[in-house]
């Protein structure tokens, strides 16, 4: 059996201002697996999330304990870079990801760090391209993007590092139907550990088998999605709420590949 | 105004271009663990900041408006080195893109309106909190002050290039009093359009701001064993007081004294301070600092700048101090070159 | 949010001088505005050589006329300044038009009027010509330093952002009926001025952590493709050794 993508020991947390964030969170994601991380804010989600590439946390310098594996490694600082590329993070907003002048040159950055140049270059970003479908739009300037398409190329510029897990804050907030569904589409393509930070529940279990519920920086429920969306109780007592109409034993669940 | 070609000379300019090119380099270095730890992201961003307010129409009173420079603010809100940075990037843009200033007079605009306001706003702003009580509240007045004065002294430092270099001939006599006592003016409404935008900051995110940052109060966190520690907001390793040159703490008391009276109070301490400010950052560190997109967090800050008026007739002591204080702190940066660089932005959540 | 920087500035079409890299076009007119610079004011003749070369240049780019006007309004402060100099400067006085004017101060303005025009004509060439990203890799090319470059580069893609969420700061305070122009309205306006750099120093940090989450170490990547061919390079040279000429000539044979 292979090593397990992610593996969280206890992990606790503060932030330099006194305020605890993570109190002692555990869980294991297997290779492959399709992840949904629920909760309300303020949860610590986010919080959780970037101690999976080493930007906060102890590895970081930062007030924590426990343990974060990738992949079956520890993060140490000299495996950093690695960790950087084997945990690709899309945060919420594109604007915040797509800084340089144009797509290419985006998508192009994070292999570009991580030692490619040339023919080897442009063709990861080819490639990173095709797969969210925007390989038309290379030398555009991300403003005169849509804001769905600023999503998609924000994926693209972390699948150009060929992750091996992929997380992503909020992929489906502010995204019109067609391109939540485009998105959804590419999503369900991808040959990828999945994990990702949602409070649009029906994406959640179109797209992840099993969740993590988090309330107050702890773990309060780990199990199938549909199963803790159709715990009423569940869902009220940490402020989730499902969508008018919505009965999640009636729809089918996630397919994919 | 920017400066556009023609005004000076070629040898002039050329002089000017290479001034600019050697601040903007030394700025490159100084501010290099600061830009390096933030990255060249946060000087670009606040550079679009300062491009961005600088097109706004603030009401300075009497029904009139006036737009914000932005040298004084940038050194009180990112740093001397990095405010440099800022402006020469904001003076760039406009005159690659927007042909707002000469081609050949980019490294006369970079000299002027990046360089010297930025450096004397700083400088004053730095010297004045020294001697001020140290508390959030001496910030705006400040870096009011370093505004007000930030801007008549880059008028004289024109005059100067013209005087040097000017294209046509002008009795300096006159045009230094027509630019000096025209950029007073100017530079009173700098002074307000400074304090009322700082202010602002200071009140909601006091830890953003570059002078602020030993004036605010030490965190006491609290673990689970209830054991405490206390943590200083920028995390000075060595408080070392680098090499000061009294001269210049001298040359500051003058200027308090010829101005605000109000605020003069003499405190030894004030330099162990600014020196621990001052001091060395430690080994470069991952973002852990970065902080996170979560919420902010809201200390309610003190006071809003009262600005006063400048009195013509101290303006004339203004400039020569400045001038002199320029000089002397050129002399005395240089002299911290290899050790010397920023302390780290502080932390928040 | 649409729109960038350098929106507006760029003129999109397909012309030599679009078509020159643009490290080649910085030198070249910052190389023509030197020569401009550097001639006598008495030198009539040499200006409208220059100022034959410059509509040439803008022809040749297939510049809008009407685009290259509206842009030289940009002059206007220093235009003002110009002419005051006439009424202003010391020396010799001449009547025009039955006011004494310094005949210093009249060629004084002269000077400055040419000089300044020729000079903003060319920076508009080269913005009109150059996208804001070539204009980027041609002062890498130039050996800016890449950390400058990436600092101009955040600039130029985040102007329009900041620039947006200013406007609608404005739009809000509008909306909730200020309109004064007291001092009260001053503190407003700062408060969504201080609010503006909370928020981009916020997006910095975020734009930061963007980056290190994508592998960067302090390195920006190099963005130049390709480099300028020794013909390009030579098209360039040729600008500035005709205005090199007519400038030696100018100080040579005089007015």
């Amino acid at each position: 059996m292979s090593k397990p993508a992610i593996e969280i020991e206890r992990l606790a947390f503060a932030y330099p201002d006194g305020r605890q964030a993570l109190f002692g969170v555990s869980f294991r994601i297997e290779r492959g697996e399709r992840v949904a991380l629920l909760g309300p804010n303020g949860a610590g989600k986010t919080t959780l999330v970037l101690h999976l590439n080493g930007i906060l946390g102890s590895v970081a310098g930062g007030a924590g304990t426990g343990r974060v594996r990738i992949s079956g490694s520890d993060l140490h600082r000299e495996h950093l870079a690695e960790v950087r590329r084997k945990v690709g993070l899309v945060f919420q907003d594109p604007d915040d990801q797509l800084f340089m002048p144009t797509v290419r040159d985006d998508v192009a950055f994070g292999p570009a760090n991580l030692g490619l140049s040339g023919a080897e270059l442009d063709e990861r970003v080819h490639e990173a391209l095709v797969a969210v479908g925007m390989q038309d739009h290379a030398d555009i300037e991300p403003h005169h993007l849509s804001f769905g398409q600023r999503r998609r190329v924000a994926v693209a510029t972390v699948l150009a590092m060929r992750p091996d897990v992929l997380v992503l804050d909020e992929p489906s907030s502010n995204l019109d139907p067609a391109s939540r569904r485009e998105l959804a589409d590419i999503l369900t393509g991808l040959d990828v550990t999945l994990l990702m930070i949602t409070h649009d529940l029906p994406y959640a279990l179109q797209l992840c088998e099993r969740s993590l519920l988090m309330d107050g920086g702890r773990i309060v429920a780990d199990g199938n999605t549909r199963d803790l969306l159709a715990d009423a109780d569940l869902m009220s007592a940490h402020r989730l709420e499902l969508p008018y109409a919505f009965n999640p034993l009636s729809v089918p669940g996630p397919e994919h590949a | 105004m920017h400066v556009p070609d023609g005004f000076l000379n070629a040898p002039t300019s050329l002089a000017t271009g290479a001034i600019a090119a050697g601040v903007v380099g030394i700025s490159l270095q100084r501010a290099s663990r600061e830009v390096r730890e933030s990255g060249p992201a946060l000087a670009g961003l606040t550079a679009a900041f300062v491009f961005a307010v600088q097109m706004v129409n603030f009401p300075v009173g009497a029904g009139t408006s006036g737009h914000l420079l932005g040298g004084a603010l940038a050194a009180a809100l990112v740093g001397p080195w990095t405010g440099l940075l800022v402006m020469s990037v904001v003076l760039l843009v406009q005159g690659l893109l927007f042909a707002d200033g000469g081609l050949t007079a980019l490294g006369t605009n970079i000299t002027l309106m990046g360089a010297v306001t930025v450096l004397v706003g700083f400088l004053v702003t730095r010297g004045l909190l020294r001697a001020m009580p140290k508390r959030l509240g001496s910030v705006v007045p400040a870096a009011a002050v370093g505004a007000l004065v930030s801007v008549p002294i880059a008028a004289l430092a024109f005059t100067g290039l013209y005087a040097a270099g000017g294209a046509v001939d002008l009795s300096i006599g006159r045009l230094a009093a027509a630019m000096v006592g025209w950029h007073v003016l100017i530079g009173i409404g700098e002074a307000v359009i400074t304090a009322a935008v700082l202010s602002a900051v200071v009140a909601t995110r006091p830890d953003l701001v570059y002078v602020a940052r030993h004036l605010q109060a030490d965190l006491v966190l609290v673990d689970d064993q209830g054991r405490t520690t206390t943590v200083s907001p920028d995390r000075p390793v060595a408080a070392k007081p680098a090499g000061r040159s009294l001269g210049a703490g001298v040359a500051v008391t003058l200027l308090i004294a010829g101005v605000v009276s109000l605020f003069a109070s003499a405190n030894p301490d004030g330099l162990e301070f600014v020196g621990a400010k001052l001091g060395f950052g430690e080994a470069a560190k991952e973002s852990a600092v970065a902080g996170s997109p979560l919420a902010d967090y809201g200390v309610s800050g003190i006071g809003n700048g009262h600005v006063s008026g400048a009195l013509a007739g101290i303006i004339g002591v203004l400039v020569t101090i400045g001038v002199g204080l320029l000089v002397a702190k050129l002399a005395s940066l240089r002299r911290r070159a290899e050790s010397a660089s920023e302390p780290e932005p502080a932390s928040r959540a | 949010m649409t729109g960038g920087a350098g929106d507006g500035l760029y003129v999109a079409v397909d012309s030599p001088v679009h078509r020159l890299p643009a490290q080649v076009k910085l030198v070249a007119l910052v190389g023509f505005v030197i020569c401009v610079v550097s001639t006598p004011a008495h030198a009539f003749w040499a200006f409208g050589v220059y100022a034959g070369i410059v509509v040439a240049l803008v022809m040749t780019a297939k510049l809008p006329a009407a685009t290259v006007l509206r842009r030289m309004t940009v002059e206007t402060p220093f235009v003002v300044f110009a002419l005051l100099l006439p009424f202003v400067a010391a020396g010799p006085q001449v009547d025009v038009l039955g006011v004494s004017l310094s005949e210093s101060g009249v060629l004084g303005a002269w000077n400055v009027l040419v000089k300044g025009t020729l000079g903003v004509v060319a920076a508009i060439v080269l913005s009109a010509s150059t996208s804001p990203r070539d204009l980027l890799t041609g002062l890498e090319r130039l050996r800016l330093p890449r950390t400058l470059v990436a600092i101009l580069s955040f600039m130029i893609r985040y102007v329009s952002v900041v620039s947006g969420d200013l406007q609608r700061m404005r739009v809000a305070r509008e909306s909730r009926g200020y309109d004064g122009g007291s001092l009260g309205h001053l503190r407003a306006v700062a408060a969504g001025a201080g609010a503006l750099f909370v928020r981009s120093y916020e997006r910095g940090e975020r734009v930061h952590l963007a980056m290190l989450a994508r592998g960067y170490t302090g390195m920006m990547p190099s963005m130049a493709r390709r480099q300028a061919t020794a013909a390009e390079w030579r098209r360039g040279a040729g600008l500035v050794v005709v205005a090199l000429l007519v400038a030696v000539a100018a100080r040579v044979v005089g007015g």
